[in-house]
């Protein structure tokens, strides 16, 4: 897969005229799409039914199912307000993305939706958040967590072996202990899944601290996936990391949309747009606007997202 | 049904083959093992047993330091600070503790005048010099070694120490060459090696904590090594240096264990005659007073062992505080 | 003369810079060397005065049979003739208070700093949670004398008036008289003298687990026990063995509080006496010496009290030792990790 970039031309830019954007060309194996082209329906309805398919690189249907959604969240620190009335959906199969610029509020929004928000000692919600039909509130905050699980800008594997991290989850929760023998076949494929069993196969007793950077992000991966959440939050996960663990994660998480819902907060544009299918750009705390990857960077409605799709600030 | 064909960005292995169906989670995984609640019995139990040990904690803290209090004000007369103590069988005539107070300062000065000196110059050699690195390491297993050795083991080896022949000018000698071998100048000694690993250690984090830079720029005003120790690095490391001996002052002040074996057994404090006869003279401390008084010892006031005990007492506390002061006033900024 | 040129007036000043920054670090290092004769020649001596000891009573020094008092008066009686010196000794009385009164308070007291360490960092309320630091780390100060005259004089006679029984007397009158000072006091004293240092370098090292591991394990629905016992103990084990090591020192090393609480006896406490075997009194090593100190200057005795001092030398080296092993093979999972 190749990424070009290309500035459009310059020189007509009369009063009204759309600035010039920057356009962002994906190249695949098979279907080259030229995202600024494609002016899709700009429906804002996009995404309800329950079996509205898109294509997967092979024409699968790929089921999408509403799994968390917010209702007019608002989180505040103290005084400064973070996150204003935000109404969003995360489905599964397929993968939200959050964009915008720093302190916007990408990441607040993302610990609310496991309750993460909540160690910060000065945090206050309003507003409801739904897994599943249910408020969170109303059930116990470790097992909302078990099931939306989530990945964090530094990868942050534990002081153990590469097994005990990515059994961690399911040893430590209940009074049971699991065997090794019934673990093992969930952490072999929580690895697999992350792409990382062809690395560690050989010895899951390595520590987990001697991995590289995107070894150990997947790593994460593979501890998240074990505890088989429904919904996966990731908070900038490749910021941290060089072009090819980044490229190897993009591709996890393409594979993994279609079991488990995904929200990726980023800053990279290019990312947002290689990976997301829908899109929401936050700014400065309010959701400025939500839609398909495509509409939001080809033909976004608001004048702030233009600016910010088109590099005007970040 | 209306069909949004969009080509998602592929990777380079294809998509996992489905049927048309609501996705199961994760083809072939077994069934997640869902838990109950989130705090199983081990959990809770866990739970009640640290907030018992924390509560614990607070209510053993607070009955000593209320006892000891109480227990103080009720027993102690400020005269006490004025007296000597007596021996005398009726307890009203066995006066105060003068003299134990005398022997705590004479010691924790005498500790802290040999080991302030000796310690900052062991810590600026490990720090700034160091070579060759095996020496340096023996001689840090070493501090660690002295800092773990039990008070009454060194007491008894000062003792061994200094009971020799060539040591009696430290003491006083009998008739018949015996050196005794106790005296304020021998547990002095021996109250500096208790304090000296405290000192070090603090010096050693105080010269830590000075960035390369500050040396770099010393040097390349042309100033040797020494007047760099001597001139930029010391005065910064002073709280540190500062930190460690009243750390280390605390320590002398606790000690029991030097002062019964090391100081002779004497009440008040009795010189020696000739010179630095203080010094080669005995006496004892707030500690030994306490000792003695107790009912382990041979006298049995509790109340003045109470009253002198109490006094220790704030002595230590007074000399922690400084500590806490020392390093919250002193904080030097690097940037 | 021509004036010496500038570069040799240079070479001159740094040649003279080198020579006393030379003498300044042989000097330095030569009094740091000092320790290292103090320790070796600590060893040597002690060693020494302690050899005819062991050497008249070979390894049976470490046996058990007859009263250890009643021992070590003879040798305190000895005739004045060093070759009709009275050597023998079975000490196990005196090595098993020791390792019993230790070993019970160190591992009561770590079970116990460590869950307090852990309320003091996760659980406790603000207000408590700034109180009760400063007070641990002034409790870490406190002289030892204090202890054992609160233990002396509170509670000794509260275990005598409450716990010892006529009948309870009367069990064991024909070994040994109970009074009140005991092994229970002493264990219980010695426990709540060596916590507030643990308690200190628990809560330290609790606080610098760094807070991605507390996130990653709260992320993963762990709910706050089970991510302070999993992840943050396990990470801090260096800094409990540190802890376990200084405390253990400490204990080893308590001689004047358990002279006054633990009893002045050198007795076995016999476990089979059942709960009155907590009521017995013992006497560890370090208060034998304490207790023993007038009779230092008779020839045998100080011997066998040199003796008592170089068990506990090779105590306090062995356990330095085995915390530095300890805390090399905890490092291989942090590799890297801060």
């Amino acid at each position: 897969m190749e990424l070009k970039e290309e500035q459009s031309q310059n020189g007509s830019a009369s009063a009204g005229s759309v600035p010039p954007l920057r356009r962002i060309v994906v190249e695949s194996e098979t279907v080259p799409i030229r995202v600024g082209d494609y002016a899709g329906p700009p429906d804002p309805n996009y995404g309800r039914e329950p079996w509205q398919m898109a294509a997967g690189n092979d024409a699968e249907p790929v089921w999408i199912e509403e799994r968390m959604r917010t209702e007019d969240l608002s989180i505040a620190y103290g005084d400064k307000r973070a996150v204003k009335d935000v109404s969003i959906e995360v489905n599964s199969g397929e993968v939200l993305a959050l964009i915008g610029p720093s302190g916007c509020g990408k990441t607040t929004l993302l610990r609310s939706l496991n309750r993460l928000v909540e160690l910060t000692p000065a945090a206050k919600r309003t507003g409801r958040i739904i897994l599943d039909n249910q408020s969170v509130d109303e059930f116990d905050v470790t097992q909302l967590r078990s099931r939306v699980g989530m990945l964090f800008q530094q990868p942050n594997p534990f002081p153990m072996s590469i097994f005990d991290n990515v059994a961690y989850g399911l040893r430590e929760r209940g009074s049971k202990k699991p065997r090794r023998k019934q673990l093992e076949p969930i952490v072999v494929d929580a690895l697999e899944r992350a792409g990382l069993w062809d690395e560690v196969s050989s010895n899951l007793n390595h520590p987990a601290l001697a991995l590289s950077g995107g070894q150990q992000q997947r790593l994460c991966i593979a501890r998240s996936l074990a505890v088989s959440p429904e919904v996966l939050l990731l908070d900038e996960p490749c910021s941290a990391l060089d072009p090819i663990s980044t490229s190897i994660i993009e591709d996890t998480i393409v594979e993994l949309k279609s079991e488990v819902a995904i929200v990726i907060v980023t800053h990279n544009l290019q990312q947002a747009a290689r990976i997301g299918d829908r899109v929401a750009f936050m700014y400065l705390g309010d959701m400025v606007e939500q839609g398909a990857a495509g509409q939001v960077f080809g033909a976004p409605r608001e004048e702030r997202t233009q600016e910010y799709v088109g590099g005007g600030f970040g | 049904m209306s069909v949004d064909v969009r080509t998602a960005a592929p990777g380079p292995r294809p998509g996992p083959k489905r049927d048309s169906r609501p996705p199961s989670r994760g083809h072939g995984s077994p069934a997640p093992i869902r838990h109950e609640t989130g705090w199983s019995i081990g959990d809770r139990i866990g739970l009640v047993a640290a907030w018992c040990c924390g509560i614990s904690l607070c209510v053993v803290a607070a009955a000593i330091v209320l006892f000891m209090a109480a227990k103080g004000l009720q027993f102690l007369h400020l005269d006490m600070l004025t007296s000597s103590p007596q021996a005398s069988l009726d307890q009203s005539q066995t006066g105060g503790f003068l003299d134990p107070l005398e022997g705590t300062l004479l010691l924790t000065i005498i500790g802290i005048v040999i080991a302030v000196p000796v310690g900052v110059a062991i810590a600026v050699w490990l720090t700034e010099y160091g070579r060759p690195s095996g020496l340096a390491r023996l001689v840090e297993s070493g501090v660690e070694i002295v800092a773990g050795t039990p008070s009454i083991v060194l007491a008894i080896f000062g003792l061994l120490v200094f009971q020799q022949s060539f040591m009696g000018f430290l003491s006083f000698t009998a008739e018949g060459g015996a050196v005794f071998g106790r005296s304020f100048i021998v547990a002095g000694i021996m109250m500096a090696l208790i304090a000296l690993p405290l000192v070090i250690g603090s010096t050693r984090e105080a010269l830590n904590t000075i960035p390369r830079h500050v040396r770099e720029a010393s040097y390349a005003l042309g100033k040797d090594k020494a007047s760099t120790i001597r001139r930029v690095l010391l005065p910064s490391a002073r709280s540190g240096i500062a930190t460690g001996a009243t750390l280390g002052m605390g320590r002398i002040c606790g000690d029991t264990a030097i002062v019964v074996i090391l100081l002779g057994a004497s009440m008040q404090t009795t010189p020696e005659s000739g010179p630095f006869g203080l010094l080669r003279g005995t006496g004892s401390t707030l500690t030994s007073y306490v000792y003695n008084n107790s009912p382990a010892g041979e006298g049995n006031a509790p109340e003045k062992a109470y009253a002198a005990a109490f006094v220790l007492l704030i002595i230590v506390i007074l000399l922690n505080f400084v500590v806490g002061l020392i390093g919250k006033r002193n904080k030097p900024q690097w940037n | 003369m021509e004036a010496a040129s500038l570069s040799e007036v240079d070479a001159q000043a740094s040649l003279d810079i080198d020579r006393t920054d030379r003498r300044v670090e042989l000097l330095l290092g030569a009094l740091a060397s000092t320790i290292l004769l103090l320790i070796v020649g600590m060893i040597v001596f002690v060693f020494l005065k302690a050899l005819p000891s062991f050497t008249h009573n070979g390894l049976a020094w470490f046996g058990w049979g007859g009263s250890v008092d009643e021992q070590l008066m003879n040798i305190f009686n000895s005739p004045a003739d060093p070759s009709d010196y009275v050597y023998h000794l079975r000490a196990f009385p005196l090595l098993y208070a020791t390792a019993l009164i230790t070993g019970v308070s160190v591992v009561i007291s770590i079970v116990f700093s460590a869950l307090s360490g852990i309320f003091i960092v996760e659980f406790a309320p603000n207000r408590l949670r700034r109180t009760i630091e400063p007070v641990v780390k002034l409790l870490a100060a406190v002289p030892s004398v204090i202890y054992g005259l609160i233990g002396i004089l509170v509670v000794v006679p509260w275990v005598a008036d409450h716990l010892i029984s006529e009948g309870r007397k009367e069990s064991v009158a024909y070994v040994i008289q109970l009074d009140g000072t005991s092994i229970l006091v002493g264990i219980f004293i010695l426990t709540i003298m060596i916590c507030p240092i643990m308690i200190a370098i628990i809560v330290d090292a609790l606080r610098a687990v760094p807070e991605k591991w507390v996130e990653g394990a709260a992320a993963l629905g762990v709910n706050r026990w089970r991510a302070m016992r999993t992840v943050s103990l396990r990470a801090i084990r260096p800094a409990i063995v540190a802890a376990l090591v200084l405390a253990t020192a400490r204990a080893l090393g308590e001689a004047i509080m358990l002279s006054m609480v633990a009893g002045s006896v050198g007795f076995s406490p016999n476990p089979l006496d059942g709960f009155t075997f907590l009521l017995e009194p013992a006497r560890p090593l370090a208060s034998t010496i304490v207790d023993n100190a007038e009779g230092l200057s008779v020839a045998p005795f100080g011997q066998t009290m040199y003796a008592f001092a170089a068990i506990l030398l090779i105590s306090s080296f062995f356990l330095s030792f085995a915390g530095w092993a300890a805390r090399k093979s905890f490092s291989r999972y942090t590799l890297g990790a801060r």
